[in-house]
């Protein structure tokens, strides 16, 4: 399956960088999301390794902090490519033609949802509305958004071919 | 020479960073002494970007502007749209909430207090918190997350609650499709929800806030944490807010998203670092919130009312409005529309004049087909219901519901099938898994909606009984309220169910 390409080995983070990450948030109440956003942030998803180092930190069960990192959407739990494409496939987007192009751009890309181009160049995602809804479809592309989208627009983006 | 270039996200989508780049080259090349303001959106979002010029005259308009635009913008040779308080679309507007929203800069405090910022909470300080909590309670000012709870209400059962610690938190998650008001004022006059918070504060006795604000939207999270580090340091925020004596300080959380983590008991348990699963009530988050504590849980323009209301009394707000629902509503007008934008408006407008009036009808040139108001888990509104009022009750009357108060308009080339198996999909993925009718239900809508896609004749008998179990089952609104959209599309749009059963035989 092309999608899923290699991931970039990821060399695992030791649980000392880990506790340095998020040292700063111990003092916070409910520290636990600021803490995986900090990691997420540093190495691109939550590691394995945070695990265990949360759970000792905060005083969980690992199971737990587990739980909390599955429940979410956002968080990772391996690499994504270079760049992160969100499409909008919400509602509003979808009264503009959001479906036909997002299908355009994955099938340009030869990925499904979720998936991430053979050179790990681009992770393509859902997402449930940007508050775009007035000048759909939207994207947004490694935090930056983008209205009134259409494929050839988010291929120049991308800078690859049409 | 005065420049604004809105820096609100949608009309960075449509190209605002560069106009601004532009302007500011333009104007370095040609020696023009140019002041350049990145104000927030007035709004007018098929106008976008849309700068505004004043030379000594005003504010003119002038949209949507293109880099290329640029140097006839300077020469002043640029066809322009008049002075934009003047245009229609602002001149029908009684904005309250969004008074200041593209007028200033929306880090400058001073330029706040200009445009009538603070004066409400410097009134509020000098009342009791009996009073401020019956001043909000007579305004009527109704919950405007979905639920339309009256404010002053929850706010007296936290305020009446004792406790060591109480909170205040604003629900800055806005999920629903068609919605953006909390984006827009965040981005664009982000001291007003600050103020309304520090004076909810004082009205319950809650020393600590927060925003949990959705990932999806890194520009307001940005602009509102500058906000906050701006009124720690002039004082609006911290040990001592305004030099009343009294404590309120704040922060801005980050959500993971999750679209149930909108929903207010799911939300306290993301912001105590929990699975955002739902949370049975009671005990209500008034009494039993944050961190087990009595807390305010209120979305952003409930909060960010607050001010006006304040400023100008409960009185004048509660003057605007029709039966129940007192005020003024932030329409958010989206989807296939040719004018979208925010229109902030008493309640009463019918939903026909909205759509065809203030929004001009479809972006296509198509007749209309449906409406979906209130996000997701609204319903479909056809044209025959046009004459339903913007008001709580009266669209409840009609099978709908106002919700957050975004409008999607849909053209006629609408499949209201696939909208109804859209609903359920979004359910399914969504559903934070508390209960079986909302996350096997889901799984199961999707199925038999593709069974009726097929032609199966039993299956719209079988999806009808599903959405009753969904709305009978189901602990909070996602799985209670998704039979809202997929019903009313059966129900309103019979053909788009049929054709494709005839399709098959
Ligand atoms: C699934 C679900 C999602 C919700 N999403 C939001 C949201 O994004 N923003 C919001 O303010 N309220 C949302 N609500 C409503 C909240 O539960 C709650 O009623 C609201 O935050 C209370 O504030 P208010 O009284 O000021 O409206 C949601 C409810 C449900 C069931
Ligand atoms: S209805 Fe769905 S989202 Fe709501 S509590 Fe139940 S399972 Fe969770
Ligand atoms: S529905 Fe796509 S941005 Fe809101």
């Amino acid at each position: 399956m092309l999608e899923h390409a290699p991931a970039p080995a990821a060399p695992s983070p030791a649980a000392e960088e880990i506790r340095d990450v998020v040292r700063p948030f111990m003092g916070l109440e409910g520290p636990l999301l600021p803490m995986l956003h900090a990691i997420q942030e540093v190495w691109g998803h939550v590691p394995q390794a945070a695990v265990p180092v949360l759970a000792d930190l905060l005083n969980l069960g690992r199971a737990e902090v587990h739980g909390v990192i599955s429940f979410y959407h956002d968080f990772r739990d391996h690499p994504a490519g270079k760049r992160v494409l969100k499409i909008c496939r919400a509602e509003a987007c979808q009264a503009v033609g959001g479906t036909g192009v997002a299908q355009a751009v994955l099938d340009r890309l030869g990925v499904d949802w979720h998936g991430t181009t053979p050179d790990g160049a681009v992770t393509v995602e859902p997402v449930y509305c940007l508050g775009l809804c007035a000048c759909g479809p939207a994207a947004m592309l490694d935090g930056r958004v983008i209205g009134r989208i259409d494929a050839d627009r988010i291929a120049a983006e991308l800078g690859v071919s049409a | 020479m005065k420049i604004w270039v809105p820096m609100d996200s949608a009309a960075k989508a449509l190209g605002a960073d560069d106009v601004a780049r532009a302007i500011a080259r333009e104007a370095a090349v040609r020696g023009l002494d140019v002041q350049i303001i990145r104000n927030g959106t007035r709004g007018m979002i098929w106008l976008e970007p849309l700068v505004e010029v004043d030379a000594g005259e005003g504010r003119i308009g002038y949209g949507a502007v293109t880099p290329a635009d640029v140097p006839a913008l300077l020469d002043g040779r640029l066809n322009s749209l008049g002075p934009v308080d003047m245009l229609d679309w602002m001149r029908r507007q009684t904005r309250l909430t969004f008074a200041r929203c593209g007028v200033i800069d929306p880090l400058d405090l001073d330029d706040y207090q200009a445009h009538g910022g603070l004066a409400g909470l410097r009134r509020a300080i000098a009342m009791s918190q009996a009073e401020i909590v019956k001043e909000v309670f007579d305004s009527g000012l109704r919950g405007r997350g979905g639920a339309g709870f009256p404010t002053g209400i929850k706010w007296r059962t936290v305020s009446d609650a004792v406790a060591d610690q109480k909170y205040i938190v604003c629900n800055a998650d806005e999920g629903d499709s068609g919605t953006f008001a909390d984006r827009m004022i965040m981005e664009g006059d982000p001291f007003t929800l600050i103020e309304g918070m520090a004076i909810a504060g004082l009205g319950v006795g809650a020393t600590r806030g927060y925003v949990y604000l959705r990932s999806e939207y890194p520009d307001a999270i940005r602009v509102m944490e500058a906000a906050v580090v701006i009124a720690r340091q002039r004082g609006m925020l911290g040990p001592d807010v305004l030099g009343s004596g009294r404590a309120f300080d704040m922060q801005i959380r980050t959500g993971a998203g999750a679209y149930v983590c909108g929903e207010e008991t799911s939300l306290l348990n993301s912001l105590e670092g929990k699975r955002g699963t739902v949370r049975a009530k009671p005990p209500l988050p008034a009494l039993e919130g944050f961190m087990g504590k009595p807390t305010v849980v209120n979305n952003v323009i409930s909060l960010a009312t607050v001010p006006v209301i304040f400023e100008k009394g409960a009185q004048h707000y509660a003057d605007f409005g029709l039966g129940r629902s007192r005020g003024t509503v932030t329409l958010q007008i989206a989807g296939n529309v040719r004018h979208g934008g925010l229109f902030e408006t008493a309640f009463g407008m019918t939903l026909g004049e909205v759509v065809n009036d203030i929004g001009g009808g479809t972006l296509s040139g198509h007749p209309v087909k449906a409406v979906q108001v209130g996000g997701p888990l609204g319903a479909y509104m056809p044209v025959s219901k046009f004459d339903t009022p913007m008001g709580y009750e009266e669209f409840d009357q009609k099978g709908g519901l106002i919700g957050h108060a975004g409008l999607v308009v849909f053209d006629d080339t609408a499949d209201m099938l696939q909208m109804a198996r859209f609903a359920m999909e979004f359910c399914a993925v969504e559903s934070c898994g508390k209960c079986t009718p909302c996350r096997i239900g889901a799984v199961r809508g999707v199925e038999t909606i593709d069974r009726i896609a097929n032609g199966d004749p039993g299956a719209a008998a079988l999806l009808t009984d599903l959405c009753e179990t969904m709305k009978d089952g189901s602990l909070c609104a996602l799985g209670g309220f998704t039979p809202y959209p997929v019903m009313s599309a059966l129900t309103q749009f019979p053909d788009d169910f049929a054709t494709h059963k005839e399709a098959a035989e």
